[in-house]
């Protein structure tokens, strides 16, 4: 069994509402050294047999139609989460 | 539809799962004098219905983000096939954010900016009184009706915002307070051709006098958002 791992991120220009909250919360819990905290979602796509670039590319398709809203995110990653290799060239840049 | 069927306007509420002001809706269209048509997310169906209204709630219980997974009911198919052939659709709230999924209207809803949960009666200023949604306003014309959300402000690009201020497609504005950080206190906006209105507040919950906001005439009285539902059936008299 494979599995791909996709990534999702608030842009950086759209507030993060939670992360701001969770940044807020840091000192009370003494951890002073954090600035800022933006927060994502993480996705473990399951299949079966091996993770093929077909496959990669089939995550990616997934992840800029239903996992991710292009308005108010961006898709970070899409890689196998086994070699922990890039997806598409476009996942690749920031894996 | 021809002039003197008014009554028999049909007027679709479309239910997903985890929906809940469908039956407040229904009533609303009633109470205007339309006849409500019941719909089911998983039927592609839409049955003949005149207009389509999506209603609030916590569909699929906003999970994801809020309206993407109904985005894709087999129901949504066909309203959005509808919406582009001049179909009047009104999305209340969660029904907002289904059409925002869906590309019937522009941005996005992201969480209230100070992250609590908002119930409370909002004043909004009509923008645009010439959507099929609210003809029977006036441009200016104050309101009030509940407000109650968590995911309700509303997002875009600079250009995308400057885009509907310049073609008058902000239908409603926050005013007095913006209760979520909504980018120019945008509450509601409309498609190029007026037919699809999106708005986070609630009008079918201020529809009959006893359960309404408070206005000058006391407590509950309010019926600001019965004008929402008359003015689809001018429309769709007028059309």
């Amino acid at each position: 069994m494979g599995r791909v791992v996709v990534e999702v991120m608030p842009k950086p220009e759209i507030l993060d509402p939670q992360g701001k909250a969770v940044v807020g919360a840091l000192p009370r819990l003494g951890f002073t050294q954090f600035t800022g905290v933006r927060q994502g979602k993480r996705f473990e796509l399951e299949v079966e047999g091996d993770v093929t670039p077909e496959v990669l590319a089939a995550a990616q398709q997934a992840a800029e139609t239903l996992l991710s809203n292009p308005i108010i995110e961006d898709v970070v990653r899409v890689a196998d989460a086994a070699t922990d290799a890039a997806g598409t060239p476009a996942a690749g840049g920031v894996a | 539809m021809s002039a003197g069927t008014l009554a028999s306007a049909r007027i679709g509420v479309l239910t997903f799962p985890g929906t809940l002001d469908d039956r407040d809706a229904a009533r609303a269209v009633r109470l205007a004098g339309g006849e409500p048509v019941s719909l089911w997310h998983a039927d592609g169906d839409l049955h003949g219905v005149d207009a389509v209204v999506l209603p609030g709630g916590f569909s699929y219980g906003d999970y994801l983000r809020a309206g993407a997974i109904s985005r894709f009911a087999p129901a949504m198919d066909a309203v959005v096939d509808a919406a582009k052939g001049g179909m009047p659709v009104l999305g209340i709230c969660n029904g907002f954010q289904v059409l925002t999924e869906a590309h019937l209207l522009p941005g996005s809803m992201v969480k209230n900016d100070h992250l609590h949960f908002v119930c409370r009666e909002q004043v909004l200023t009509v923008e645009n009184a010439s959507t099929a949604w609210t003809n029977r306003y006036t441009a200016g014309q104050q309101i009030t009706i509940p407000l109650k959300n968590q995911d309700g402000q509303f997002v875009a690009d600079e250009r995308t915002l400057d885009e509907l201020e310049a073609t008058g497609r902000v239908v409603f504005r926050y005013t007095g307070w913006n209760p979520n950080g909504s980018r120019r206190d945008i509450a509601g906006i409309t498609n190029e051709r007026g037919n699809v209105v999106g708005l986070m507040p609630h009008p079918e919950h201020a529809v009959e006098a006893g359960f309404g906001p408070a206005n000058e005439a006391g407590p509950r009285a309010g019926t600001d958002g019965l004008t929402f539902f008359t003015s689809v059936l001018a429309s769709l008299v007028h059309a």
